[in-house]
């Protein structure tokens, strides 16, 4: 298994001075996957995705990418990667097939395949009709998807994305995951992404949750909804006292009024609905199961919300800030 | 829409693979010089306010104590190199700019040597400024130099050599420089005294021993004094004007030859170049 994972990481530490960014952690990712890195700001995703891109040198620990070791065979992990960073890596002042023949060129992309291979990843983006502008004039969306393009250029057996939606209005993240979606079936790729959007983290195939610097848990985004345990169940019926007290004295589950309907959690939804219409013992007008969401996950491993996580982030470094004055 | 993808293969490692990086990077630098006009029209500007100018206004004082000549026919030589060394330090100084909008980035994650990048980055720099001087080689006969083949391959020759080892000092300058403005800041507190001391501006016969002593340690004035002397060679000047305004560089008794001057130049680049690919590998 961990021959042919498209990465692999073993006990990956980074420390910063005294601050370890990342605290030994251990993952792999299966080859054709889309796996998510999900965290606050701060939690050490970037400095993960930076140790695996050759970017950073880690503390301790190993890793490796496509089969080949980050530390040791550094130019062999960067031929196999594509990386979409945060901020923008494009020239403004060159059209946009420009810049994708510069990264042609520089990645040695064979002669004759340049032309055909960028005309296709800028088709793949929407951008076919626009490669004769200089990147300048494009929006932040357009430069986005630039850069997704230029990542699959070179053809990497993994693409990494650091966060590729932040900033983007929500149809162009929308677009976006479009492209990502439509780029599996495409391409026998491999996708390393993080991001701090739990909608979008739905996306992915399995997702580690990683806080202060380790990783909590990884697992499908279903599985892990799954392992929070409780569906939630509302139910319209005629009489919601009565419904009440029946789901208390047959199934002993405690239910309460909630958005105008009979609410109650329950594992295993589903499978309970047939049994709540056998045994309930009066009509249900309509009856809606609905899953706990990653926000969910996320609060019981890490015990917060991730925005809860990011505001205390913001806030200690706000009171480090004045404590330095 | 595409169907079906084609999948590149990228080869391992080579020197055909670094010389492709060369070539892109140095492609890169003269894409983004002949798209930007107005830095080729405010390059021109600096030295051609020097040589018609300043040129003319001192030409007139001095014109008694140097017969048979136009003093600005004598700054000539400087201003190319004047051009050519301001031309290869913003050339340099793009590594900074692309540092702070992301896109050298894109070019260290690359799977090529950082050699590849350093080395395409001085030769597009040293063709950009060659590429400037022709401008002002094209103003020739306005201060009196004959348009000689010979001597316009030579000029051009010297220039790119001088544009080369300029620009990989700004590259080694660059390699650890977060912002513009330090950069440029700092260029300008090198450039200056260098111009000064290099005899672009002003004969380097007869100082005092103290200033002979500082032009003769500037690098700038074995990149210009081959110019000056190329250019003198296809004047007729009375001999002792020539030895006023022409006197070439003397260490001691020792009267420096064209070749060992160029020679020292390109070893002096090669050592620059050297530095800030260095610097740029301890860099990650």
């Amino acid at each position: 298994m961990a021959a042919d994972a498209a990465v692999a990481v073993r006990g990956l530490r980074k420390t910063y001075g005294k601050v370890e960014a990342v605290k030994g952690v251990d993952f792999e990712v299966r080859p054709g996957e889309v796996f998510g890195f999900l965290g606050p700001n701060g939690a050490g995703k970037t400095t993960t995705i930076s140790m695996l891109c050759t970017l950073v040198n880690p503390t301790g620990g190993s890793a490796t990418v496509a089969g080949h070791d980050v530390v040791r065979d550094r130019d062999e992990v960067r031929r196999n990667i594509g990386l979409v960073f945060q901020d923008p890596t494009l020239d403004g002042y060159l059209s946009a097939e420009q810049n994708l023949r510069f990264h042609a060129e520089l990645y040695g992309v064979p002669k004759g395949m340049v032309g055909d291979r960028i005309r296709q990843v800028m088709e793949m983006v929407a951008l076919w009709d626009r490669k004769d502008a200089k990147v300048m004039t494009f929006s932040g969306g357009m430069k986005r998807r630039l850069e997704i393009a230029r990542g699959l250029l070179h053809s990497p057996r993994v693409l990494f994305l650091d966060e590729p939606t932040v900033g983007l209005d929500p149809q162009t993240r929308s677009a976006i995951w479009g492209y990502i979606n439509q780029l599996r079936l495409l391409e026998d790729i491999t996708i390393f992404m993080t991001t701090h959007y739990m909608d979008e983290a739905e996306y992915c195939d399995r997702i580690a949750i990683i806080d202060h610097g380790e990783v909590v848990v990884i697992d499908s985004p279903e599985a892990l909804k799954a392992s929070v345990g409780k569906d939630r169940v509302q139910i319209q019926t005629p009489d919601d006292a009565e419904a009440i007290k029946a789901l208390r004295e047959r199934f002993g589950l405690e239910a309460a009024v909630r958005e105008g309907a009979v609410t109650f959690a329950v594992a295993s939804g589903e499978e309970f609905v047939p049994r709540l219409f056998a045994e309930l013992g009066m009509p249900i007008k309509s009856v809606s199961v609905s899953r706990p969401s990653l926000d969910d996950v996320f609060m019981s491993y890490t015990g917060s919300t991730i925005r809860d996580a990011e505001a205390g982030d913001g806030n200690t470094a706000f009171m480090r800030a004045m404590a330095r004055r | 829409m595409a169907t079906e993808a084609i999948s590149v293969r990228v080869p391992v490692r080579s020197a055909g693979h670094d010389l492709r990086a060369i070539k892109v990077v140095l492609h890169r630098e003269m894409l983004r010089f002949v798209n930007d006009r107005t830095r080729m029209a405010s390059m021109l500007v600096q030295p051609v306010l020097w040589l018609f100018v300043m040129g003319t206004g001192l030409g007139s004082l001095v014109r008694g104590a140097i017969p048979g000549i136009d003093y600005r026919t004598f700054m000539y030589p400087g201003m190319i190199s004047m051009t050519v060394i301001m031309t290869g330090m913003f050339s340099a100084g793009s590594i900074v700019w692309d540092r702070e909008f992301g896109f050298l980035r894109e070019m260290l994650v690359a799977p090529v040597s950082r050699g590849a990048i350093v080395v395409g980055k001085c030769l597009g720099g040293a063709i950009v400024a060659t590429g400037q001087g022709i401008l002002i080689l094209a103003m020739a006969g306005l201060v009196g130099v004959p348009y000689s083949p010979a001597l316009f391959v030579t000029l051009l020759a010297e220039m790119f050599l001088a544009a080369f080892t300029i620009t990989a000092f700004g590259v080694m300058l660059a390699a650890r420089m977060k912002n513009m403005q330090t950069f440029f800041g700092l260029m300008q507190m090198a450039i200056m005294p260098m111009m000064f001391l290099s005899g672009a501006m002003f004969p380097l016969a007869n100082l005092p021993s103290w200033l002979h002593v500082l032009t003769v340690v500037n690098p700038m004035t074995y990149a210009v004094d081959p110019l000056r002397q190329a250019v003198f060679s296809h004047l007729d000047v009375p001999a002792q004007v020539d030895a006023v305004l022409n006197p070439g560089v003397r260490w001691f008794d020792f009267q420096v030859p064209v070749m060992l001057e160029l020679g020292l130049v390109a070893a002096l680049g090669l050592a620059l170049l050297g530095v800030g690919i260095a610097e740029f590998r301890r860099a990650e």
